[in-house]
């Protein structure tokens, strides 16, 4: 137990040896100056004229913005199917191509650890570490801008998020099961359809709609980059200053992004 | 009577299905045709300019071979370094104001009203896409890494106070309450009784959110709110994919670095 004495030789209770106060001392220090550094590299890179005039600025955004222009709505329809569609088609496509990825990827699956996981697990950091946003933006530069580029981007990117859950959950199978089909003189394909895809199915639909429910967060502002969806609007609103079209447009996104969470929190609870 | 050998041997097993109820599978399997049927026949594609685009795209894959980290090397260096330091101060940030936020989001500790505040605030940051937060900031704040750094902040409230909101929840009362039998004041209490609880999660999320923040400030300076967004953006509309594929595996191999050592320091706290 550690201890320290006072001046009049008690021992007293203390939380932590001396080693580890001194060790987290100096990691505070070690965040503090971090901070100070980053912090004073954004403040030379701001104009604090503009900072102090925010409160002024953004009340006049604001009243620009305000009411919204509500008969705007009947031009959203179609931009809000387009980006349902991102999101449910690049979902679908993402899990076509994750499931292989993931059964290469997880240790129990794998052909070979030596070549084909790290493989596996290449794409699946690859395409998980860059944002769906850098990928619609590549894709509007090489398949041209509209939906098509949406999708594929969503698509792209949600393949190593799904794959990287599928194949943790298919690590953590019991392999007992397994075994058992085995023993049966089942081929490797019946092994896998028998003995581990009904093991991993509650897992794969919960990881479909949980990225799903991303995917359509994501996709709202896809447009952004000309990917087509309700993003398009919203540049085309922000581009023209258009401030009652951005406020109904952000609302818009709000409602649909809060019925989208409700719908995949309700099917989740269904499937599970 | 004869005995065959078919009913000697019964009928075969059949698979399951995964919806029981006929009904309601059939209908999710029309419906989902269906949708599938007007969703696709709603997406036009240009054949012709995804034929032309093809070129490109092998261009862009071959350019992986040989990034070129040189030809704008100022720039990469200085958009990197933006991103590194807004993901490092939106972090701590985010972390100091998430903490009484999750104690004040959490049901069994906080009273209903603070309770209320609380979870408003994180859905609202929650339903808000990091992405139109940034073009709203910058359009109030200007362009610049201060944009960028308040988003990352409000972001990162509402991704770690409800996650430790919920652990929170989830702590053990017992080793709660024997500090509270101590007489110890609000304060202690949270500090020898909650904390200590919550602290391996609370480490974990950070580490996993401070991975979240730079793949997020990436892409925040394509709407002007700094990093190596922007210049990925520049390199992007000049076609110059030897700099993309040079940026695109720095980023890569940051996030690795980033999850090998959040990987190694939860390892050690859990």
């Amino acid at each position: 137990m550690p201890t320290s004495t006072n001046a009049s030789g008690e021992k007293i209770w203390k939380l932590r040896t001396r080693n580890e106060t001194l060790f987290r001392w100096a990691l505070w220090l070690a965040t503090i100056i971090a901070f100070y550094v980053s912090w004073m590299k954004i403040s030379d890179q701001t104009t604090w004229f503009f900072v102090y005039d925010a409160p002024r600025i953004a009340a006049d955004i604001g009243g620009r913005a305000w009411p919204p222009r509500w008969s705007y709505i009947d031009q959203l329809g179609g931009a809000i199917w387009d980006t349902i569609n991102m999101a449910t088609l690049g979902t679908i496509f993402a899990l076509f191509m994750a499931v292989p990825v993931a059964f290469l990827a997880a240790r129990n699956t794998t052909p070979s650890k030596t070549f084909i996981r790290p493989v596996a697990l290449l794409v699946i950091v690859s395409t998980r570490s860059i944002n769906s946003l850098i990928w619609a933006l590549l894709l509007v530069s090489i398949i041209g801008p509209g939906v098509l580029a949406g999708i594929v981007a969503i698509a792209i990117r949600s393949i190593g998020f799904c794959a990287k859950l599928l194949y943790e959950a298919i690590e953590e199978i019991d392999s007992t099961q397994v075994e058992a089909i085995t023993a049966t003189g089942a081929s490797r394909w019946q092994t896998m359809a028998y003995g581990i895809v009904p093991q991993i199915m509650p897992a794969f639909a919960g990881i479909a709609v949980f990225r799903w429910d991303i995917n359509f967060r994501e996709s709202t502002v896809l447009g952004l980059v000309g990917a087509g969806g309700i993003g398009l609007q919203l540049q085309g609103s922000l581009n023209t200053l258009a401030w009652p079209q951005v406020s109904l447009i952000l609302i818009v996104i709000l409602v649909a992004v809060i019925i989208g969470e409700w719908v995949s929190a309700r099917v989740r609870g269904a499937i599970i | 009577m004869s005995v065959t050998l078919e009913s000697r041997l019964g009928t075969g097993w059949k698979k399951p299905h995964f919806i029981e109820n006929p009904v309601l599978r059939w209908g999710l399997i029309i419906g989902a045709v269906v949708y599938l049927v007007l969703a696709f026949a709603s997406v036009e594609v240009n054949w012709s300019r995804v034929y032309e685009g093809l070129d490109r795209g092998w261009k862009f894959i071959a350019a992986f071979s040989s990034p070129d980290f040189t030809s704008r090397g100022a720039d990469i260096r200085e958009g990197m370094i933006e991103s590194v330091i807004m993901t490092v101060t939106s972090t701590i940030v985010g972390i100091a104001i998430s903490i009484p936020i999750a104690l004040g989001a959490a049901s069994n500790i906080a009273p209903l009203p603070v309770y209320l505040v609380c979870r408003f605030i994180v859905s609202i940051s929650r339903a808000l896409n990091e992405i139109i937060v940034a073009i709203l900031f910058v359009a109030i704040f200007g362009f610049g890494p201060l944009a960028g750094f308040l988003t990352l902040s409000f972001a990162t409230i509402g991704f770690l106070s409800k996650l430790l909101a919920e652990d929170i929840e989830d702590m053990n009362k017992v080793q709660a309450e024997a500090i509270h039998a101590t007489g110890a004041s609000w304060l202690q209490w949270i500090n020898y009784g909650v904390q200590p609880q919550v602290m391996p999660r609370l480490i974990g999320l950070s580490m996993y959110r401070l991975d979240i923040n730079f793949r997020e400030s990436a892409v925040l300076g394509l709407v002007g709110a700094g990093g190596i967004g922007a210049t990925l953006n520049t390199a992007f509309d000049r076609y110059e994919f030897d700099t993309v594929a040079a940026i695109l595996i720095l980023i890569i191999v940051t996030v690795m670095a980033l999850e090998y050592l959040s990987g190694m320091i939860r390892g050690r706290v859990q």
